[in-house]
């Protein structure tokens, strides 16, 4: 009779032995581990960016350096367009977006966020000569399962684009994310957004665009939802309650 | 290695295949089959947990009180997912993003507590440690077969790069929407099933 080992003190006793040994081991990985998670987050984000900017492939392999180079991320308040002061680095939107004092509800939330953070980064990348002609805006929405993230890289103008690139979402592979598909990228440089009298008029269109159209991008071939997100995240952050109020201020005034 | 642990090590790789015979693990073989890479990862994942969580479980065997059996083997499962989860997030960030969710779901797995409950608590450790990799691997393999049926004919790729290149209007392909959706990863994991059971001669009566 192995009863012994049945008793209610030794069964205890064995079950908190088992969770302090799981929570050592779990919690030394996790501290362990965290610095290169972070490091590989950051990375992943710098490396998006760049390719948001075009800079991807003049990178290579030195994503920070020419980072660091090139990049500059400043911190805007939404509604006014203003440059604000910041942590650009840790800064989070999607968190910002939970905590009701720095965020706001969208009175049309056409791109499904529910939360507007009040704040954003923006990334103003230089060329060779030092001055400004790439800005990258990171852009967030709902797609077919979930959120769908993504850095948009602008020309000077900021109307023309250079790259959509999609860096985080959970949409169904061989469908919605063939956001990622460099086929389906490769159509969107040079495409403008907002037409002569300043309406957001870029859209993926279902069934594929015209050659001549300069708004247009083919919709997703099986996935007209995650299409319909893209194209009307896009719309809500260019418009009023997204960028446009800082697209306004820094064609006129540049950077200050 | 003795003719024992070489049996328990390549037992499940065919003939004892976990999702084939033992019919266990089929939930994730639908979800994460859809890319070759995914399977990968998942297969070094599942090996890992199931043959460390078998040597953990072996180890305590005899000291475990039966009253809390399962809640303990859960509890170990649990911590090598997480400590795997972190690992994945610190080395590829690419692919934990991909995988998210079915990393985490390994606890759920059968074949991790199946081989917990019906083998590890009664079989020494270092025995314990060679059946979880044999199952592991005999998952992989099926895992692995799934995907490159799926990625191929799904989006006509093979570990993300283009092979089948379906251009409708020079030959009339189109890729299959069914490889796309976990249905027909359910299709091709039946189909394997009825080969390796008129190959290996097991059927139910």
């Amino acid at each position: 009779m192995s009863s012994n080992k049945e008793t209610f003190g030794k069964t205890v006793g064995f079950v908190l032995a088992v969770c302090v040994v799981c929570a050592l081991l779990v919690s030394f990985s996790a501290v362990q581990l965290k610095p290169l998670q972070q490091a590989n987050k950051l990375l992943d984000q710098q490396t998006k960016i760049l390719e948001a900017a075009g800079l991807l492939e003049k990178a290579g392999k030195d994503v920070v350096k020419t980072y660091n180079e090139f990049v500059v991320a400043k911190m805007i308040d939404l509604d006014s367009g203003n440059f604000v002061e910041g942590d650009v680095l840790n800064f989070d939107e999607r968190r910002n977006a939970r905590d009701k004092a720095m965020s706001s509800k969208p009175k049309d939330d056409m791109a499904g966020i529910n939360r507007r953070s009040n704040t954003a980064v923006v990334y103003l990348v230089k060329n060779e000569a030092g001055s400004i002609d790439t800005v990258v805006l990171p852009i967030v929405g709902s797609g077919l399962w979930n959120l769908m993230f993504g850095y948009i890289g602008l020309e000077a103008d900021l109307n023309t684009v250079k790259n959509v690139i999609y860096s985080d979402h959970s949409e169904t592979p061989g469908l919605g994310a063939e956001v990622l598909n460099p086929k389906w990228k490769a159509l969107w440089p040079g495409k403008k957004i907002y037409n002569g009298a300043g309406e957001v008029k870029a859209m993926l269109v279902k069934g594929g665009a015209k050659a001549d159209d300069i708004h247009g991008v083919d919709a997703l071939s099986g996935a007209t939802l995650t299409s319909n997100g893209v194209t009307r995240t896009l719309q809500f952050w260019f418009g009023e309650e997204g960028y446009a109020p800082f697209i306004t201020k820094f064609r006129a005034e540049g950077v200050k | 290695m003795s003719s024992d642990a070489k049996k328990v090590l390549t037992g499940p790789i065919v003939d004892n295949n976990p999702i084939a015979l033992q019919v266990l693990g089929i939930c994730s073989a639908l979800a994460v089959t859809s890319s070759m890479a995914n399977a990968l990862v998942m297969t070094l994942a599942v090996i890992f947990v199931t043959a460390f969580s078998n040597l953990f479980i072996s180890i305590i065997r005899n000291q475990i009180p039966s009253s809390v059996r399962i809640i303990v083997q859960m509890a170990i499962i649990a911590s090598l997912v997480i400590v795997v989860d972190q690992v994945l997030k610190a080395f590829s960030y690419q692919l934990s993003k991909e995988l998210a969710v079915f990393v985490g779901l390994i606890i759920t797995n059968c074949i991790v507590m199946g081989r917990a409950e019906a083998y590890a608590m009664k079989t020494p450790p270092l025995m314990s440690f060679m059946d979880g990799i044999g199952n592991g691997l005999g998952y992989g393999i099926v895992l692995v077969i799934v995907a490159f049926f799926r990625e191929l004919f799904g989006v006509g790729k093979l570990l993300g790069t283009e092979v089948l290149n379906a251009s409708p209007e020079s030959w009339g392909y189109k890729h299959s929407g069914l490889m796309v959706v976990p249905t027909g990863a359910f299709v091709i994991i039946a189909l394997i099933v009825w080969v390796h059971h008129n190959y290996t001669k097991q059927f139910e009566d």
